[in-house]
């Protein structure tokens, strides 16, 4: 059923392409993203689907990012005909706006990659030389030596200094503000590395570690390169959402014409057509028609705003049942979503301060091993009385110390369990998330959309008798209220009446097998009641005797379960929303929650959550609505479903993609599990530092122990992440 | 001995050659979509060709 829901607000809020369509040599392009298609049948039926109209030059769907690429001949207006097109087969598509300049993201994980392959190529090449060098011994001429260590050299050294710039740049921007990060020792020990085997090549003939050097970065690069996808996983799905914001506004011009527009060119003062279905673009008020708004996501109301001429609207409202002309009252820049979106900003500002993990370890690592490297210098210096073994050894220590499994232990540990979450339907937004929510103490749920559905449910269905149903089904059909969907869910599939007029804030009429059939509000009727023209409705039939329908929001399904499941692991649970007061007692009370409040703004929200935190608590937001995004994004971390606004889905660190709440539970205990594994990744450096560093200390490390004991702690690290991967 | 001093360039210059096609085939944009590429060679495309 949900995903039947989805596709049906897809369509609901569709923008009007043509407004994203781009021309040259002669053919219009159009970026679509395409919404289900995940497999070999799909991309021949939607390319296929699409090839079979003529004017279609070219369409090409790219399977992994869900894109797909459109050109063809003539009119703009054929945009609406090959949506259309993907909608009837089950593909629901919407306009992708390209991004204005090249995506940086994207470029920086190339840039990655070429580094990779490079170091890559530079370790195997130089193994071959190393290993000769190892295992040729005293068969090997001296010259011979030299002569493989200058090729290394040749090798490696360009090679550093292409591969090695990500770290570099990373180490010197930290040391210029008087920081250290992990990249400090990894740039040093490489450097360091390279310097001396450079000296010991040309000058000294010792031992060299070009290999040790060029594999430390190959190890680190991986790593890098795994974190780095695992953002550009997420953030690929924020940008879906920002597309599924390329929203459109129809302009009402002098002449009486109406012209589809990008929202964000609406100025003030624009007059505007919002037809059923619509979403309000910008801030405006009513100058004609009559209708209702659903604000849910707005403001967290369940029940629909009543709109007439002088009516003021918040942008993100959506038009259920007439058609409005709206005066725009403000740009898109200066519209409450702006503001929220602001709010928001604010808030993941704070939220950069967390510390990572691999970063506090950095802080007790690197001086530690510094002043190991400095004692080792100064000790050998006594001990030998002369300067080169004494510099020998104290790089070895810096070699063997540098943090290698480190750089390798965190981020294998969040690509294994962002994987595990992704196949239970957990999108993960970044690595760190999941070490803030392996923390918490407090969870903080909002109620409308989240707890509860944030649509009425038929809840009296035992009392109708089938036919009365029947026919008001055959009604709701036709319409876009939220309470004629809640029929319609109940009755399932069906048939629609025909001749079916529906008046604005009154209900709808047609004719069911020959027969009169009126469904909507008692006032409209002009039956007598007392009780909330929202939550109910009447069906009459001719002169028979009206049938009452009652709804109700539903708590979802999973609700008390994931309550509870919070609960059992620790965390204190409380209640803040947007909804008058009355509705949220109820729910509390239902859930057993102790602590809640109402009728919340966006900033009482947010202030309630940094009250929560000055009490020095760990606080997770779950939340749907635009009115909880400022919140999402001021707790140290959130969790958003996916059929939350999309503003909420870009400021929360996980979105539950299927919309089962107690997905949220599984995600803390996969965070806790991610913790300690890498906490065990951490133990796991330690132990081989304990191991390694004597041996480093006391001189005894030659290339060859520095090659295996980097590549077995790796290794090993690797392995420990994977245990994560297993099912238990 | 006096072979090394042509199996060794030989061992790098086939390295460097595929480095230069894997640099070669990310720049030309073969990794762009992997989850369709996979798919893909999946699809009957046996039907005759139909001259366009």
């Amino acid at each position: 059923m949900a995903a039947l829901d989805a596709s049906a607000y897809v369509s609901d809020t569709q923008a009007d392409p043509r407004a994203f369509v781009r021309h040259s040599e002669g053919l219009a392009h159009l970026d679509l993203l395409v919404r289900g298609a995940s497999c070999a049948g799909c991309i021949a039926r939607i390319e296929g689907g699409l090839r079979e109209d003529e004017r279609v030059e070219q369409a090409r769907l790219n399977l992994s990012t869900g894109r797909l690429a459109l050109s063809w001949r003539g009119d703009d207006a054929a945009a609406r005909d090959f949506i259309a097109k993907l909608n009837s087969i089950g593909y629901p598509a919407t306009p992708y706006e390209p991004e204005a300049d090249s995506d940086p993201q994207r470029e920086e994980e190339r840039r990655l990659l070429r580094a990779m392959a490079v170091a890559g190529f530079a370790m195997a090449n130089v193994m071959l030389l190393s290993v000769s060098v190892w295992s040729g011994g005293l068969e090997m001429t001296e010259t011979m030596q030299s002569l493989m260590h200058r090729i290394s050299a040749l090798i490696v050294l360009p090679a550093v200094a292409y591969s090695g710039q990500p770290f570099f740049r990373s180490a010197w921007r930290a040391l210029r503000v008087g920081h250290v990060n992990m990249d400090v020792p990894i740039s040093l020990a490489v450097f360091l590395a390279c310097g001396l085997s450079i000296y010991e090549t040309f000058i000294g003939h010792g031992a060299a570690y070009y290999d040790a050097a060029v594999m430390l970065l190959f190890f680190l690069l991986i790593g890098r390169f795994l974190d780095m996808r695992l953002r550009a996983k997420a953030s690929q799905a924020a940008r879906g959402l920002a597309a599924m914001q390329a929203a459109t506004a129809n302009r009402l011009l002098p002449d009486g014409a109406v012209k589809a527009v990008p929202a964000r060119e609406v100025i003030a003062g624009d007059h505007l057509v919002l037809a059923a279905g619509d979403r309000v673009p910008v801030d405006a008020t009513v100058i004609d028609g009559r209708s209702a708004l659903d604000g849910s996501l707005v403001s967290g109301e369940t029940e629909p705003v009543a709109a007439e001429p002088g009516t003021q609207l918040f942008s993100g409202m959506l038009n259920l049942d007439g058609k409005l002309v709206i005066e725009a009252t403000a740009d898109r820049d200066n519209s409450l979503l702006a503001e929220i979106t602001r709010l928001v900003e604010a808030g993941e500002q704070s939220r950069s301060r967390y510390v990572r993990l691999a970063d506090r370890a950095a802080k007790l690592y690197v001086p530690f091993v510094h002043t190991l490297a400095a004692l080792t210098l100064i000790g050998w210096f006594i001990v030998a009385g002369e300067p080169r073994p004494a510099i020998i050894n104290a790089i070895a220590v810096l070699i063997i110390t540098c943090p290698c499994a480190l750089g390798l232990a965190v981020p294998a540990v969040q690509v294994v369990a962002s994987g595990r979450l992704y196949g239970e339907g957990v999108l993960v937004k970044s690595g760190d998330a999941m070490e803030r929510l392996a923390q918490i103490d407090t969870v903080v749920f909002d109620k409308t959309g989240t707890l509860t559905e944030g649509r009425p449910r038929l809840v009296n269905e035992h009392e109708i008798d089938p036919r009365s149903l029947d026919v008001a089904a055959q009604l709701a059909r036709t319409s876009r209220h939220p309470l004629s969907r809640a029929i319609a869910d109940a009755a399932g599939m069906g048939i629609a009446a025909h001749d079916v007029t529906e008046t604005p804030g009154g209900g709808i009429e047609g004719y069911v097998e020959g027969r009169r059939a009126r469904f909507g509000s008692a006032q409209w009727l002009g039956i007598q009641t007392t009780a909330n023209p929202f939550s109910e409705a009447w069906l009459q039939i001719e002169d028979e005797e009206a049938v009452r329908f009652r709804f109700q929001d539903r708590l979802r399904e999973d609700a008390a379960e994931t309550i509870h499941g919070f609960k059992t692991r620790g965390a204190e649970v409380f209640l803040l929303s947007g909804d008058r007061r009355e509705p949220v007692a109820a729910i509390a009370a239902e859930l057993g929650i102790v602590s809640w409040q109402g009728e919340l703004k966006p900033q009482d929200k947010i202030e309630r959550l940094q009250a929560l935190k000055a009490e020095g608590r760990k606080v997770a937001m779950i939340g749907d609505g635009i009115n909880d995004a400022p919140a999402l994004a001021a707790a140290d971390v959130s969790i958003s479903l996916a059929s939350a606004a999309e503003i909420s889905q870009a400021a929360a660190d996980f979105v539950l993609q299927a919309d089962r709440l107690k997905s949220s539970v599984f995600a803390l205990d996969i965070s806790r599990g991610a913790k300690q594994r890498v906490i065990e990744n951490f133990a796991t450096s330690v132990v081989y530092n304990i191991i390694a560093v004597p041996i480093a200390v006391f001189g005894y490390v030659t290339p060859l122990i520095a090659a295996i004991a980097m590549s077995g702690s790796s290794v090993l690290v690797i392995l420990n992440a994977l245990r994560l991967a297993r099912r238990r | 001995m006096s072979f090394l001093i042509w199996m060794i360039p030989l061992a790098i210059g086939m390295g460097l050659l595929g480095l230069v096609a894997f640099l070669w085939s990310l720049r030309s944009g073969q990794f762009d979509d992997l989850d369709g590429a996979a798919q893909r060679i999946l699809m009957d495309d046996d039907k005759p060709i139909s001259g366009d």
